[in-house]
């Protein structure tokens, strides 16, 4: 069993919902990145979400677009987060996925890639612009060698892509949560838990809601109808807005992952 | 007969397909089985045509061009005048069909981007022929060096949204329609305006600009009784050369040439030159030729003339290029300005700076060919939007 499917797991025995904490890797360098690693896992980040800073994110709002270019100006890349990964591994066992455009890992090269991947220590990927229908390459070695590779539905998906979808993907299911690019959104879909429910008949795969989940009400409610929450854009807003000062920016994400950890608590959902 | 690809996936060779986000392959999907109802429906073909003649102009007049071939003293050069479409160049072959599309599919919206403004301008243009509401992303540099073109869209009734992020050309402003079509998408049609992204996109933008050879197949015949030896085009996304090439695909007589833009010159990091000095990648969802560096990341173009400023180039174009079909080459800014000139005073032709291009070559090249060699050039488009620009490098104010 992968680190993943074990957090799942545990998660669901203590009736837990999962906080999935996205930040751009390298951004503002690879040393805070690591910081920022272990700090979200210490305040209650049950997955880390590391994002490969690419030039052209299409599927991404200007939060995540600066912090990739924040990232690269540090010269940040694929090789270099991986690298980061295996040192990490000497000191936390959270599971962490990566979150790439499909071109750098295509450079990198596919095998390549999931053999480092996996040697270090890295437990899923997700590639947004790779659909299941270019996937097969990538999949059939990923499987091979136990890296989760993560697909995702979106609002517009009919029953038919559910269901290619669902038997495709690895380690959870990413619903996106709008019909849109990421960032953080005023209000949420009411359609959400509607959703997920007609995900679930076609797979026992956890699901998870990402794009647009922002502030702990969010978090809340959208944890309600799912088996946890992907915050990204509302993070990473605050490593751009804390800017230089490392030390501060650690705490102050960490201060920032507690308040969502509380809020898709169990205790707390029974008190709403 | 044609080349029957792409194949179900959209794949041309190991080139092409779909790489978009989940919330876009629906979209993706539903326009393909439109297209493919369209394209079996005899009154698309009937309105299509209808609008092609009455409204565009077509057919283009097939020209001799007799100074310019007599000047470089080698082979005959023929012009395929799609500078006389309406709205000044092919680009509206490709935006009437897709409009028509986006009826069939009762779309509310279209969006595009644009790079010279070429695109946009005719993507507008049909957008207010057809009613349909219009917003057009452009870089904030070509806004600046193609300005006459921002204000036609506007009068147009179409919305221009400046694009400020990247390097503020052609690229960006294409991530940015993207971006807003995910966003837009269940009422919105994106109009791409070249044979690039994702299936069915490169085979769509292709069907529709492949009057273009169409049209040139049966006047040259007419004309010289037997087929061109070369056909010669720029090549940016390459919508003009795909359209003028896919007719004559299996006359493996006709030899194809697509010319780049060199931009400072291809050794000099400041070019648009995917096919000459690219590397295969994924960008703006298909697979093909990229200007990218060693960690996947995107390299910024650098051409004169907007429309070939792009790091990407149209999947077929990457294949043609691995098997052989086509040859490409390239031809620099000053190259580009040189032929400007030329066409300009040895015929009484203004050319796009894309255009210029594909002269540019051609004036090197003909001149090492026989004179019962037969040349035809595109000249996708007139160089009116241009003027300011050229002129500005020649050191004349206006």
């Amino acid at each position: 069993m992968g680190r993943i499917e074990e957090k799942f797991d545990e998660l669901k025995g203590k009736k837990e919902k999962a906080l999935i904490a996205f930040i751009s890797a390298g951004d503002p360098d690879i040393d805070t990145t690591k910081s920022l690693v272990l700090e979200m896992e210490r305040r209650g980040a049950d997955i880390v979400e590391l994002g490969v800073p690419f030039s052209d994110p299409l599927a991404d709002g200007p939060v995540i677009q600066k912090s990739y270019l924040r990232a690269l100006k540090g010269k940040t890349s694929l090789k270099k987060i991986i690298k980061m990964v295996k040192e990490l591994r000497k000191k936390t066992d959270v599971p962490i996925v990566l979150m790439s455009s499909y071109n750098p890992v295509l450079r990198y090269g596919e095998v390549k890639f999931v053999n480092d991947a996996v040697i270090s220590g890295i437990d899923g990927v997700i590639i947004p612009d790779l659909p299941p229908e270019e996937s097969d390459n990538l999949c059939k070695m990923a499987s091979q060698k136990g890296l989760d590779t993560v697909f995702l539905l979106a609002p517009t998906s009919d029953d038919e892509r559910m269901k290619l979808i669902c038997g495709r993907s690895c380690g959870f299911i990413y619903y996106i949560s709008v019909t849109g690019i990421t960032g953080a959104r005023k209000s949420l879909s009411d359609n959400i838990g509607r959703m997920v429910k007609k995900i679930k008949r076609f797979t026992d795969l956890p699901v998870a809601v990402g794009f647009g989940v922002s502030s702990p009400e969010q978090a809340e409610k959208v944890a309600r109808y799912s088996d946890g929450i992907i915050v990204g854009s509302a993070i990473v807003k605050i490593i751009e807005k804390t800017g230089q000062d490392r030390k501060r920016l650690v705490k102050k994400v960490g201060k920032f992952i507690k308040g969502l950890k509380e809020a898709i608590s169990p205790t707390n959902r029974q008190k709403i | 007969m044609r080349n029957s690809l792409p194949d179900k996936k959209g794949h041309f060779g190991i080139f092409g397909g779909k790489y978009v986000i989940e919330t876009l392959m629906p979209a993706l999907n539903e326009l393909e089985n439109a297209y493919h109802e369209a394209k079996r429906d005899r009154e698309f073909h009937r309105e299509l045509h209808k609008y092609l003649s009455e409204y565009a102009g077509r057919p283009t007049p097939l020209y001799f061009a007799k100074r310019l071939t007599e000047k470089l003293g080698g082979a005959r050069i023929y012009l395929k005048r799609e500078d006389l479409c309406h709205t000044g160049a092919h680009k509206i072959n490709n935006t009437l069909g897709q409009l028509l599309l986006t009826k069939r599919m009762g779309k509310k919206r279209v969006i595009a981007e644009t790079g010279a403004g070429q695109h946009g301008v005719a993507t507008a243009t049909a957008a207010a022929l057809f009613g349909i509401e219009c917003e057009i992303f452009m870089g904030e540099e070509d806004i600046e060096r193609q300005s006459l073109n921002v204000f036609r869209m506007k009068l147009l009734g179409a919305k221009v949204t400046p694009v400020s992020s990247g390097t503020k050309t052609l690229k960006d402003a294409m991530n940015e329609a993207l971006r807003n079509w995910i966003t837009t998408v269940r009422d919105t049609h994106y109009v791409v305006g070249s044979t690039a992204g994702p299936h069915p996109y490169p085979m769509i933008v292709r069907d529709f600009q492949s009057v273009i050879g169409h049209e040139t197949k049966l006047q040259i015949l007419a004309r010289e009784g037997r087929l061109p030896d070369y056909l010669i085009a720029c090549v940016g996304g390459g919508s003009n050369a795909m359209g003028i090439y896919y007719s004559f695909y299996n006359d493996k007589k006709v030899k194809f040439i697509g010319v780049e833009a060199a931009g400072y010159g291809l050794n000099t990091g400041y070019h648009g030159a995917s096919l000459a000095k690219g590397k295969v990648g994924v960008l703006h969802g298909s697979k093909s030729y990229v200007l990218q560096d060693d960690d996947g990341q995107i390299k910024p173009a650098h051409s004169i003339s907007a429309g070939l400023d792009y790091p990407g180039v149209g999947p077929e174009h990457s294949y043609y290029k691995k098997t052989g079909r086509a040859k490409y080459v390239s031809a620099t800014d000053k190259e580009a300005l040189k032929a400007f000139e030329l066409l300009s005073k040895t015929e009484g032709i203004i050319p796009a700076l894309e255009s210029a291009h594909a002269i540019a070559y051609t004036s090197k090249f003909a001149k090492k060919l026989n004179k019962n060699k037969i040349i035809v050039v595109c000249l996708s488009g007139r160089g009116d939007k241009d003027v300011n620009q050229v002129a500005k490098f020649m050191g004349e104010k206006l």
